[in-house]
Protein backbone atom coordinates (compact mmCIF):
# COMPACT_ATOMS: atom_id res chain seq x y z
CA UNK A 1 0.00 0.00 0.00
CA UNK A 2 2.63 2.68 0.95
CA UNK A 3 4.36 1.99 -2.36
CA UNK A 4 1.19 2.92 -4.15
CA UNK A 5 0.68 6.06 -2.12
CA UNK A 6 4.11 7.45 -2.96
CA UNK A 7 3.58 6.65 -6.61
CA UNK A 8 0.30 8.44 -6.56
CA UNK A 9 1.91 11.39 -4.84
CA UNK A 10 4.78 11.58 -7.27
CA UNK A 11 2.28 11.57 -10.10
CA UNK A 12 0.45 14.45 -8.51
CA UNK A 13 3.65 16.42 -8.10
CA UNK A 14 4.38 15.81 -11.78
CA UNK A 15 0.96 17.01 -12.77
CA UNK A 16 1.33 20.15 -10.70
CA UNK A 17 4.73 20.81 -12.28
CA UNK A 18 3.27 20.44 -15.76
CA UNK A 19 0.44 22.82 -14.92
CA UNK A 20 2.94 25.36 -13.63
CA UNK A 21 4.93 24.96 -16.84
CA UNK A 22 1.93 25.90 -18.95
CA UNK A 23 1.05 28.82 -16.69
CA UNK A 24 4.57 30.25 -16.84
CA UNK A 25 4.97 29.92 -20.58
CA UNK A 26 1.43 31.13 -21.34
CA UNK A 27 2.12 34.91 -21.40
CA UNK A 28 5.02 34.36 -23.77
CA UNK A 29 2.97 32.17 -26.09
CA UNK A 30 0.05 34.57 -26.03
CA UNK A 31 2.32 37.44 -27.00
CA UNK A 32 4.03 35.30 -29.61
CA UNK A 33 0.77 34.35 -31.27
CA UNK A 34 -0.52 37.95 -31.38
CA UNK A 35 2.67 39.80 -32.34
CA UNK A 36 4.46 37.09 -34.31
CA UNK A 37 2.00 34.44 -35.43
CA UNK A 38 -0.72 36.79 -36.56
CA UNK A 39 1.58 39.16 -38.50
CA UNK A 40 3.29 36.17 -40.10
CA UNK A 41 -0.02 34.72 -41.29
CA UNK A 42 -1.38 38.12 -42.23
CA UNK A 43 1.75 38.75 -44.35
CA UNK A 44 0.66 35.79 -46.49
CA UNK A 45 -2.82 37.27 -46.87
CA UNK A 46 -1.64 40.79 -47.49
CA UNK A 47 0.79 39.94 -50.27
CA UNK A 48 -2.09 38.74 -52.48
CA UNK A 49 -4.09 41.92 -51.97
CA UNK A 50 -4.09 45.55 -52.87
CA UNK A 51 -4.61 47.64 -49.75
CA UNK A 52 -4.11 51.27 -48.75
CA UNK A 53 -5.32 50.71 -45.15
CA UNK A 54 -8.23 53.16 -45.63
CA UNK A 55 -10.38 51.41 -48.24
CA UNK A 56 -11.22 47.67 -48.03
CA UNK A 57 -8.66 45.11 -49.21
CA UNK A 58 -8.95 43.93 -52.78
CA UNK A 59 -7.78 40.46 -53.81
CA UNK A 60 -5.40 40.66 -56.76
CA UNK A 61 -3.94 37.13 -56.82
CA UNK A 62 -0.33 37.02 -57.93
CA UNK A 63 -0.37 40.51 -59.39
CA UNK A 64 1.97 41.89 -56.74
CA UNK A 65 4.51 39.23 -57.64
CA UNK A 66 4.23 39.79 -61.38
CA UNK A 67 4.79 43.44 -60.72
CA UNK A 68 7.76 42.66 -58.53
CA UNK A 69 9.39 40.58 -61.27
CA UNK A 70 9.37 43.66 -63.51
CA UNK A 71 10.22 46.17 -60.78
CA UNK A 72 13.67 47.63 -61.45
CA UNK A 73 13.80 49.14 -57.98
CA UNK A 74 13.37 45.73 -56.32
CA UNK A 75 16.38 44.42 -58.22
CA UNK A 76 18.21 47.68 -57.65
CA UNK A 77 17.74 47.22 -53.88
CA UNK A 78 19.07 43.66 -54.17
CA UNK A 79 22.06 44.87 -56.17
CA UNK A 80 22.73 47.64 -53.63
CA UNK A 81 22.62 45.13 -50.78
CA UNK A 82 25.00 42.93 -52.77
CA UNK A 83 27.42 45.83 -53.24
CA UNK A 84 27.15 46.65 -49.55
CA UNK A 85 27.90 43.07 -48.51
CA UNK A 86 30.83 42.50 -50.89
CA UNK A 87 32.59 45.48 -49.34
CA UNK A 88 31.33 45.28 -45.77
CA UNK A 89 31.97 41.60 -45.02
CA UNK A 90 35.61 41.25 -46.19
CA UNK A 91 36.53 44.68 -44.81
CA UNK A 92 34.98 43.81 -41.47
CA UNK A 93 36.78 40.47 -41.25
CA UNK A 94 40.17 41.92 -42.20
CA UNK A 95 39.97 44.91 -39.84
CA UNK A 96 38.54 42.87 -36.96
CA UNK A 97 41.16 40.13 -37.34
CA UNK A 98 43.94 42.72 -37.57
CA UNK A 99 43.02 44.43 -34.31
CA UNK A 100 42.15 41.16 -32.55
CA UNK A 101 45.64 39.85 -33.42
CA UNK A 102 47.21 43.06 -32.08
CA UNK A 103 45.20 42.87 -28.86
CA UNK A 104 46.08 39.21 -28.40
CA UNK A 105 49.75 40.10 -27.86
CA UNK A 106 51.10 40.72 -24.37
CA UNK A 107 50.45 44.41 -23.75
CA UNK A 108 49.32 46.93 -21.20
CA UNK A 109 45.93 48.58 -21.51
CA UNK A 110 44.24 45.86 -23.57
CA UNK A 111 40.93 46.57 -21.88
CA UNK A 112 41.22 50.27 -22.63
CA UNK A 113 41.86 49.78 -26.35
CA UNK A 114 39.15 47.15 -26.60
CA UNK A 115 36.65 49.46 -24.93
CA UNK A 116 37.53 52.35 -27.24
CA UNK A 117 37.17 50.24 -30.40
CA UNK A 118 33.86 48.92 -29.11
CA UNK A 119 32.25 52.28 -28.42
CA UNK A 120 30.57 52.82 -31.84
CA UNK A 121 28.76 49.49 -31.39
CA UNK A 122 26.62 50.75 -28.51
CA UNK A 123 25.89 54.21 -29.91
CA UNK A 124 22.68 54.72 -31.90
CA UNK A 125 22.92 54.40 -35.68
CA UNK A 126 21.30 57.84 -35.88
CA UNK A 127 24.31 59.40 -34.13
CA UNK A 128 26.82 57.56 -36.30
CA UNK A 129 24.95 58.52 -39.47
CA UNK A 130 24.74 62.22 -38.60
CA UNK A 131 28.43 62.14 -37.70
CA UNK A 132 29.36 60.57 -41.03
CA UNK A 133 27.09 62.91 -42.93
CA UNK A 134 29.53 65.58 -41.85
CA UNK A 135 32.67 63.46 -42.27
CA UNK A 136 31.63 62.43 -45.82
CA UNK A 137 30.42 65.86 -46.97
CA UNK A 138 31.97 66.88 -50.29
CA UNK A 139 32.99 70.51 -49.67
CA UNK A 140 32.98 70.83 -45.91
CA UNK A 141 33.51 67.22 -44.78
CA UNK A 142 36.35 66.43 -42.44
CA UNK A 143 37.70 63.55 -44.55
CA UNK A 144 37.87 65.61 -47.75
CA UNK A 145 39.40 68.53 -45.88
CA UNK A 146 42.12 66.22 -44.63
CA UNK A 147 42.67 64.75 -48.09
CA UNK A 148 43.01 68.25 -49.50
CA UNK A 149 45.38 69.30 -46.73
CA UNK A 150 47.53 66.32 -47.73
CA UNK A 151 47.42 67.48 -51.34
CA UNK A 152 44.75 65.05 -52.58
CA UNK A 153 41.53 65.55 -54.46
CA UNK A 154 38.19 65.61 -52.63
CA UNK A 155 36.26 62.33 -53.02
CA UNK A 156 32.51 62.51 -53.85
CA UNK A 157 31.68 59.99 -51.08
CA UNK A 158 27.92 60.34 -51.04
CA UNK A 159 27.40 62.32 -54.23
CA UNK A 160 28.67 59.78 -56.72
CA UNK A 161 26.26 56.90 -57.46
CA UNK A 162 29.23 54.53 -57.71
CA UNK A 163 30.68 55.51 -54.32
CA UNK A 164 27.59 56.15 -52.20
CA UNK A 165 26.89 52.54 -51.23
CA UNK A 166 30.59 51.71 -50.63
CA UNK A 167 30.72 54.78 -48.37
CA UNK A 168 27.79 53.45 -46.35
CA UNK A 169 29.52 50.07 -46.19
CA UNK A 170 32.65 51.75 -44.77
CA UNK A 171 30.53 53.57 -42.20
CA UNK A 172 28.74 50.37 -41.17
CA UNK A 173 32.09 48.62 -40.83
CA UNK A 174 33.37 51.39 -38.59
CA UNK A 175 30.27 51.05 -36.41
CA UNK A 176 30.19 47.26 -36.08
CA UNK A 177 33.78 46.12 -36.25
CA UNK A 178 34.34 46.56 -32.48
CA UNK A 179 31.95 43.70 -31.80
CA UNK A 180 33.87 41.38 -34.12
CA UNK A 181 37.22 42.46 -32.67
CA UNK A 182 35.88 41.28 -29.30
CA UNK A 183 34.53 38.02 -30.75
CA UNK A 184 37.73 37.25 -32.69
CA UNK A 185 39.83 38.11 -29.62
CA UNK A 186 37.78 35.70 -27.50
CA UNK A 187 38.20 33.11 -30.25
CA UNK A 188 41.97 33.63 -30.38
CA UNK A 189 42.29 33.31 -26.62
CA UNK A 190 40.43 30.02 -26.68
CA UNK A 191 42.73 28.30 -29.15
CA UNK A 192 44.63 25.69 -27.13
CA UNK A 193 48.37 26.38 -26.97
CA UNK A 194 49.27 22.78 -27.69
CA UNK A 195 47.88 23.07 -31.23
CA UNK A 196 50.54 25.70 -31.98
CA UNK A 197 53.22 23.66 -30.25
CA UNK A 198 52.29 20.59 -32.27
CA UNK A 199 52.36 22.62 -35.50
CA UNK A 200 55.74 24.03 -34.56
CA UNK A 201 57.10 20.53 -33.94
CA UNK A 202 55.90 19.61 -37.41
CA UNK A 203 58.02 22.45 -38.73
CA UNK A 204 55.27 24.91 -39.57
CA UNK A 205 56.37 28.54 -39.82
CA UNK A 206 54.43 31.44 -38.33
CA UNK A 207 52.38 32.00 -41.47
CA UNK A 208 51.54 28.31 -41.80
CA UNK A 209 50.54 28.13 -38.14
CA UNK A 210 48.22 31.07 -38.69
CA UNK A 211 46.73 29.60 -41.84
CA UNK A 212 46.32 26.01 -40.59
CA UNK A 213 45.59 26.55 -36.89
CA UNK A 214 44.30 30.06 -36.21
CA UNK A 215 42.06 30.51 -39.21
CA UNK A 216 40.19 27.19 -38.97
CA UNK A 217 39.74 27.68 -35.22
CA UNK A 218 38.13 31.06 -35.82
CA UNK A 219 35.64 29.64 -38.29
CA UNK A 220 32.60 29.88 -35.97
CA UNK A 221 33.24 33.59 -35.46
CA UNK A 222 33.71 33.97 -39.20
CA UNK A 223 30.28 32.43 -39.76
CA UNK A 224 28.80 34.80 -37.18
CA UNK A 225 30.33 37.83 -38.89
CA UNK A 226 29.08 36.76 -42.30
CA UNK A 227 25.54 35.89 -41.23
CA UNK A 228 25.00 38.90 -38.94
CA UNK A 229 26.43 41.26 -41.56
CA UNK A 230 24.11 39.83 -44.18
CA UNK A 231 21.04 40.33 -42.03
CA UNK A 232 22.34 43.80 -41.17
CA UNK A 233 22.81 44.62 -44.86
CA UNK A 234 19.22 43.75 -45.65
CA UNK A 235 17.93 45.79 -42.71
CA UNK A 236 19.84 48.99 -43.54
CA UNK A 237 17.37 51.80 -43.11
CA UNK A 238 18.35 54.81 -41.06
CA UNK A 239 21.72 55.19 -42.81
CA UNK A 240 20.35 55.82 -46.31
CA UNK A 241 17.24 57.49 -44.85
CA UNK A 242 19.35 60.24 -43.28
CA UNK A 243 22.38 60.32 -45.59
CA UNK A 244 20.97 60.04 -49.07
CA UNK A 245 17.24 59.26 -49.01
CA UNK A 246 18.13 56.26 -51.19
CA UNK A 247 19.87 58.37 -53.83
CA UNK A 248 21.82 59.37 -55.81
CA UNK A 249 19.93 57.62 -58.63
CA UNK A 250 18.69 54.95 -56.17
CA UNK A 251 22.27 53.85 -55.57
CA UNK A 252 21.66 53.48 -51.82
CA UNK A 253 18.07 52.22 -51.90
CA UNK A 254 18.06 49.37 -49.38
CA UNK A 255 15.52 46.60 -48.95
CA UNK A 256 13.88 48.09 -45.87
CA UNK A 257 13.97 51.61 -47.26
CA UNK A 258 12.18 50.41 -50.39
CA UNK A 259 9.53 48.59 -48.36
CA UNK A 260 9.13 51.74 -46.27
CA UNK A 261 8.69 53.92 -49.36
CA UNK A 262 6.14 51.58 -50.94
CA UNK A 263 4.13 51.30 -47.73
CA UNK A 264 4.24 54.84 -46.40
CA UNK A 265 4.73 57.08 -49.42
CA UNK A 266 2.50 55.21 -51.86
CA UNK A 267 0.29 53.34 -49.36
CA UNK A 268 0.93 50.07 -51.23
CA UNK A 269 0.62 47.80 -48.17
CA UNK A 270 0.02 44.64 -50.20
CA UNK A 271 2.96 45.27 -52.48
CA UNK A 272 5.18 46.17 -49.52
CA UNK A 273 4.23 42.85 -47.87
CA UNK A 274 5.09 41.00 -51.10
CA UNK A 275 8.45 42.81 -51.19
CA UNK A 276 9.10 41.84 -47.55
CA UNK A 277 8.35 38.21 -48.36
CA UNK A 278 10.67 38.12 -51.38
CA UNK A 279 13.50 39.87 -49.56
CA UNK A 280 13.08 37.37 -46.70
CA UNK A 281 13.37 34.48 -49.18
CA UNK A 282 16.54 36.03 -50.62
CA UNK A 283 18.00 36.42 -47.12
CA UNK A 284 17.28 32.75 -46.41
CA UNK A 285 18.93 31.60 -49.61
CA UNK A 286 21.98 33.83 -49.12
CA UNK A 287 22.49 32.73 -45.51
CA UNK A 288 22.03 29.10 -46.54
CA UNK A 289 24.68 29.46 -49.26
CA UNK A 290 27.03 31.30 -46.91
CA UNK A 291 26.73 28.58 -44.28
CA UNK A 292 27.38 26.01 -46.96
CA UNK A 293 30.55 27.71 -48.15
CA UNK A 294 31.92 29.42 -45.05
CA UNK A 295 31.16 26.93 -42.32
CA UNK A 296 33.68 24.14 -41.99
CA UNK A 297 33.17 21.15 -39.77
CA UNK A 298 36.49 21.31 -37.95
CA UNK A 299 34.44 21.66 -34.80
CA UNK A 300 32.11 18.72 -34.99
CA UNK B 1 61.08 48.42 -31.11
CA UNK B 2 58.42 45.85 -31.96
CA UNK B 3 56.47 46.88 -28.90
CA UNK B 4 56.58 50.46 -30.05
CA UNK B 5 55.17 49.45 -33.43
CA UNK B 6 52.40 47.51 -31.69
CA UNK B 7 51.36 50.50 -29.59
CA UNK B 8 51.62 52.76 -32.62
CA UNK B 9 49.17 50.58 -34.57
CA UNK B 10 46.83 50.34 -31.58
CA UNK B 11 47.06 54.12 -31.22
CA UNK B 12 46.07 54.62 -34.86
CA UNK B 13 43.05 52.43 -34.19
CA UNK B 14 42.25 54.47 -31.10
CA UNK B 15 42.30 57.69 -33.11
CA UNK B 16 40.20 56.06 -35.82
CA UNK B 17 37.46 54.87 -33.48
CA UNK B 18 37.43 57.45 -30.72
CA UNK B 19 38.53 60.66 -32.41
CA UNK B 20 35.34 61.18 -34.48
CA UNK B 21 33.36 61.26 -31.21
CA UNK B 22 35.76 63.77 -29.66
CA UNK B 23 35.64 65.86 -32.81
CA UNK B 24 31.85 65.73 -32.75
CA UNK B 25 31.74 66.85 -29.12
CA UNK B 26 33.97 69.83 -29.83
CA UNK B 27 32.14 70.71 -33.05
CA UNK B 28 28.85 71.10 -31.18
CA UNK B 29 30.39 74.07 -29.29
CA UNK B 30 32.10 75.53 -32.37
CA UNK B 31 30.65 78.46 -34.36
CA UNK B 32 29.02 77.13 -37.55
CA UNK B 33 31.56 78.75 -39.91
CA UNK B 34 34.50 77.10 -38.17
CA UNK B 35 33.19 73.51 -38.03
CA UNK B 36 34.73 72.43 -41.36
CA UNK B 37 38.15 73.81 -40.35
CA UNK B 38 40.76 71.26 -39.39
CA UNK B 39 41.89 73.19 -36.33
CA UNK B 40 41.20 71.26 -33.14
CA UNK B 41 39.84 74.02 -30.94
CA UNK B 42 37.42 76.77 -31.96
CA UNK B 43 38.35 80.47 -31.68
CA UNK B 44 35.40 80.86 -29.30
CA UNK B 45 32.95 78.47 -27.66
CA UNK B 46 29.24 78.76 -28.34
CA UNK B 47 26.02 77.23 -27.02
CA UNK B 48 24.11 78.51 -30.06
CA UNK B 49 23.65 75.01 -31.59
CA UNK B 50 22.18 73.60 -28.40
CA UNK B 51 19.91 76.60 -28.06
CA UNK B 52 18.49 75.93 -31.52
CA UNK B 53 18.06 72.21 -30.82
CA UNK B 54 16.15 72.82 -27.58
CA UNK B 55 14.07 75.46 -29.35
CA UNK B 56 13.12 73.24 -32.29
CA UNK B 57 12.65 69.79 -30.76
CA UNK B 58 11.15 68.79 -27.39
CA UNK B 59 14.35 67.16 -26.15
CA UNK B 60 13.13 66.47 -22.61
CA UNK B 61 9.84 65.03 -23.81
CA UNK B 62 11.69 62.79 -26.27
CA UNK B 63 14.08 61.69 -23.55
CA UNK B 64 11.15 60.87 -21.27
CA UNK B 65 9.36 58.92 -24.02
CA UNK B 66 12.52 56.96 -24.84
CA UNK B 67 13.13 56.22 -21.19
CA UNK B 68 9.54 55.07 -20.53
CA UNK B 69 9.56 52.83 -23.61
CA UNK B 70 12.99 51.32 -22.94
CA UNK B 71 12.31 50.72 -19.23
CA UNK B 72 8.86 49.21 -19.82
CA UNK B 73 10.17 46.91 -22.55
CA UNK B 74 13.18 45.87 -20.47
CA UNK B 75 11.17 45.16 -17.31
CA UNK B 76 8.61 43.17 -19.24
CA UNK B 77 11.22 41.18 -21.15
CA UNK B 78 13.04 40.31 -17.92
CA UNK B 79 9.91 39.13 -16.10
CA UNK B 80 8.01 37.30 -18.84
CA UNK B 81 11.04 35.94 -20.63
CA UNK B 82 12.37 34.57 -17.34
CA UNK B 83 9.08 32.82 -16.72
CA UNK B 84 9.16 31.18 -20.13
CA UNK B 85 12.87 30.34 -19.82
CA UNK B 86 12.29 28.80 -16.38
CA UNK B 87 9.43 26.67 -17.66
CA UNK B 88 11.65 25.52 -20.54
CA UNK B 89 14.72 24.84 -18.40
CA UNK B 90 13.39 23.49 -15.12
CA UNK B 91 9.85 22.17 -15.50
CA UNK B 92 8.65 19.06 -17.29
CA UNK B 93 5.55 19.34 -19.37
CA UNK B 94 4.23 17.90 -22.58
CA UNK B 95 5.03 20.05 -25.61
CA UNK B 96 8.08 21.67 -24.05
CA UNK B 97 10.42 20.78 -26.90
CA UNK B 98 7.85 21.93 -29.46
CA UNK B 99 7.51 25.30 -27.78
CA UNK B 100 11.28 25.66 -27.63
CA UNK B 101 11.59 24.88 -31.36
CA UNK B 102 8.85 27.40 -32.05
CA UNK B 103 10.79 30.09 -30.19
CA UNK B 104 13.95 29.18 -32.13
CA UNK B 105 11.91 29.44 -35.32
CA UNK B 106 10.80 33.00 -34.51
CA UNK B 107 14.49 33.97 -34.44
CA UNK B 108 14.87 32.88 -38.05
CA UNK B 109 12.18 35.17 -39.46
CA UNK B 110 13.63 38.49 -40.66
CA UNK B 111 11.87 41.51 -39.23
CA UNK B 112 11.30 43.03 -42.67
CA UNK B 113 8.79 40.26 -43.40
CA UNK B 114 6.73 41.18 -40.32
CA UNK B 115 7.14 44.94 -40.60
CA UNK B 116 4.04 45.77 -42.64
CA UNK B 117 1.59 43.25 -41.11
CA UNK B 118 2.74 44.21 -37.62
CA UNK B 119 2.16 47.84 -38.49
CA UNK B 120 -1.36 47.11 -39.74
CA UNK B 121 -2.04 45.20 -36.50
CA UNK B 122 -0.94 48.21 -34.45
CA UNK B 123 -3.19 50.41 -36.59
CA UNK B 124 -6.15 48.11 -35.91
CA UNK B 125 -5.45 48.11 -32.19
CA UNK B 126 -5.48 51.91 -32.34
CA UNK B 127 -1.96 52.15 -30.95
CA UNK B 128 -0.39 54.44 -33.51
CA UNK B 129 0.71 57.73 -32.00
CA UNK B 130 0.99 56.18 -28.56
CA UNK B 131 3.74 54.64 -26.48
CA UNK B 132 1.73 51.38 -26.35
CA UNK B 133 2.50 50.84 -30.02
CA UNK B 134 6.19 51.17 -29.24
CA UNK B 135 6.16 48.97 -26.12
CA UNK B 136 3.71 46.08 -26.44
CA UNK B 137 5.01 44.41 -29.64
CA UNK B 138 8.48 44.12 -28.06
CA UNK B 139 7.51 42.94 -24.57
CA UNK B 140 8.94 39.47 -25.22
CA UNK B 141 12.19 38.50 -26.79
CA UNK B 142 13.37 35.15 -28.14
CA UNK B 143 17.08 35.88 -27.71
CA UNK B 144 16.30 36.61 -24.06
CA UNK B 145 14.67 33.21 -23.68
CA UNK B 146 17.75 31.51 -25.14
CA UNK B 147 20.24 33.32 -22.91
CA UNK B 148 18.19 32.92 -19.72
CA UNK B 149 17.31 29.28 -20.40
CA UNK B 150 21.00 28.53 -20.89
CA UNK B 151 21.75 30.14 -17.55
CA UNK B 152 18.85 28.52 -15.69
CA UNK B 153 19.94 25.07 -16.92
CA UNK B 154 23.09 25.33 -14.80
CA UNK B 155 21.13 25.76 -11.55
CA UNK B 156 21.10 22.49 -9.58
CA UNK B 157 17.75 20.78 -9.48
CA UNK B 158 18.20 19.87 -5.79
CA UNK B 159 18.01 23.53 -4.88
CA UNK B 160 14.66 23.90 -6.58
CA UNK B 161 13.33 20.63 -5.15
CA UNK B 162 14.33 21.72 -1.65
CA UNK B 163 12.44 24.99 -2.08
CA UNK B 164 9.39 23.08 -3.29
CA UNK B 165 9.55 20.87 -0.18
CA UNK B 166 9.38 24.05 1.85
CA UNK B 167 6.19 24.89 0.00
CA UNK B 168 7.52 27.56 -2.33
CA UNK B 169 5.50 28.19 -5.47
CA UNK B 170 7.28 28.16 -8.82
CA UNK B 171 7.05 31.93 -9.27
CA UNK B 172 8.58 32.48 -5.87
CA UNK B 173 11.34 29.97 -6.63
CA UNK B 174 12.04 31.79 -9.89
CA UNK B 175 12.28 35.25 -8.42
CA UNK B 176 13.87 34.50 -5.03
CA UNK B 177 16.16 31.56 -5.80
CA UNK B 178 16.82 31.37 -9.54
CA UNK B 179 17.11 35.12 -10.21
CA UNK B 180 19.82 35.85 -7.63
CA UNK B 181 21.86 32.98 -9.09
CA UNK B 182 21.49 34.25 -12.67
CA UNK B 183 22.53 37.88 -12.33
CA UNK B 184 25.03 37.87 -15.24
CA UNK B 185 22.45 36.48 -17.67
CA UNK B 186 19.82 38.92 -16.43
CA UNK B 187 22.24 41.84 -16.84
CA UNK B 188 23.03 40.66 -20.37
CA UNK B 189 19.38 40.37 -21.39
CA UNK B 190 18.42 43.61 -19.62
CA UNK B 191 21.23 45.61 -21.17
CA UNK B 192 20.70 44.26 -24.69
CA UNK B 193 16.97 44.90 -24.49
CA UNK B 194 17.40 48.39 -23.11
CA UNK B 195 20.00 49.44 -25.68
CA UNK B 196 18.05 47.81 -28.49
CA UNK B 197 14.89 49.65 -27.51
CA UNK B 198 16.71 52.93 -26.87
CA UNK B 199 18.43 52.87 -30.27
CA UNK B 200 15.44 51.61 -32.28
CA UNK B 201 14.37 54.17 -34.85
CA UNK B 202 12.64 52.46 -37.80
CA UNK B 203 9.64 51.31 -35.77
CA UNK B 204 8.96 54.69 -34.07
CA UNK B 205 9.25 56.46 -37.43
CA UNK B 206 6.55 54.15 -38.78
CA UNK B 207 4.19 54.12 -35.81
CA UNK B 208 4.44 57.63 -34.36
CA UNK B 209 3.71 60.79 -36.35
CA UNK B 210 2.79 63.12 -33.51
CA UNK B 211 5.74 64.98 -32.02
CA UNK B 212 4.64 64.53 -28.43
CA UNK B 213 4.98 60.73 -28.61
CA UNK B 214 8.25 60.62 -30.52
CA UNK B 215 11.33 59.00 -29.03
CA UNK B 216 14.64 60.83 -28.92
CA UNK B 217 16.37 58.95 -31.78
CA UNK B 218 13.32 59.59 -33.94
CA UNK B 219 13.25 63.30 -33.11
CA UNK B 220 16.95 63.63 -33.84
CA UNK B 221 16.71 61.69 -37.11
CA UNK B 222 13.76 63.78 -38.33
CA UNK B 223 15.54 66.95 -37.19
CA UNK B 224 18.53 66.00 -39.36
CA UNK B 225 16.42 64.98 -42.37
CA UNK B 226 13.78 67.69 -42.18
CA UNK B 227 14.44 71.38 -42.31
CA UNK B 228 14.61 71.83 -38.53
CA UNK B 229 18.34 72.47 -38.51
CA UNK B 230 18.10 74.95 -41.42
CA UNK B 231 20.85 73.04 -43.15
CA UNK B 232 23.33 73.90 -40.42
CA UNK B 233 25.82 71.28 -39.27
CA UNK B 234 26.22 72.46 -35.69
CA UNK B 235 22.64 71.88 -34.51
CA UNK B 236 22.50 68.46 -36.20
CA UNK B 237 25.70 67.39 -34.49
CA UNK B 238 24.48 68.84 -31.19
CA UNK B 239 21.24 66.86 -31.44
CA UNK B 240 23.19 63.71 -32.25
CA UNK B 241 25.55 64.37 -29.36
CA UNK B 242 22.62 64.73 -26.93
CA UNK B 243 21.27 61.43 -28.18
CA UNK B 244 24.63 59.68 -27.73
CA UNK B 245 25.39 61.15 -24.31
CA UNK B 246 23.28 58.91 -21.98
CA UNK B 247 24.50 55.69 -23.59
CA UNK B 248 28.12 56.85 -23.79
CA UNK B 249 28.09 57.84 -20.10
CA UNK B 250 26.56 54.50 -19.13
CA UNK B 251 29.14 52.79 -21.33
CA UNK B 252 32.06 54.57 -19.70
CA UNK B 253 31.00 53.22 -16.29
CA UNK B 254 29.83 49.74 -17.26
CA UNK B 255 31.79 48.99 -20.42
CA UNK B 256 32.74 45.48 -19.29
CA UNK B 257 29.07 44.51 -18.98
CA UNK B 258 28.28 46.10 -22.34
CA UNK B 259 31.03 44.23 -24.16
CA UNK B 260 30.17 40.96 -22.43
CA UNK B 261 26.48 41.29 -23.30
CA UNK B 262 26.96 42.17 -26.93
CA UNK B 263 29.52 39.40 -27.33
CA UNK B 264 27.01 36.90 -25.89
CA UNK B 265 24.31 37.98 -28.31
CA UNK B 266 26.81 37.88 -31.18
CA UNK B 267 27.67 34.28 -30.38
CA UNK B 268 24.01 33.35 -30.16
CA UNK B 269 23.32 34.87 -33.55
Amino acid sequence: MPERVTKNRRWRVRLREAQQGYVLVAPYLLHLSVFFGYPLLFAFVLMFHRWDIVTPMEFVGLKNFWRLMRDDLFFRALLNTGIFLTIHIPLQIVVALFFAELLNRPLKGRGFFRAAYFMPVVVSGVVITILFQQLFAFDTGLINRMLQALGGEPVPWLVSPALAMPSIAIMATWKNVGLYIVLFLAGLQHIPRHLYEAAELDGANAWQRWWHVTLPMLNPTMVTVVVLSTIGGFSLFIEPYILTGGGPLNATLSAVLYIYNQAFYFNHMGYAAALGFCFAIVIFLVVLLQRRFVETDTWS
Amino acid sequence: MRRLGLYLLLGIGLVGFAYPFVWMGIATFTPEAEIPELTLLPSRWTLEHYRLVFERIPVWRGLLNSLVVALAVTASVLVFTSMAAYALAKLHWRGRETVFSLILFTLMIPFLLLLIPLYTLVVRLGWTDSLLGLIVPFMMNATGVLILRQSFLTIPRDLIDAARMDGCGELRILFTIVWPLSVPALVTVGLLTFIGSWNEVLWPIIVVREVQWMTLPQLVALFAVGGGAEGQLGPQLAAAFLLALPIVLAYLFFQRYFIQSFATSGLKG
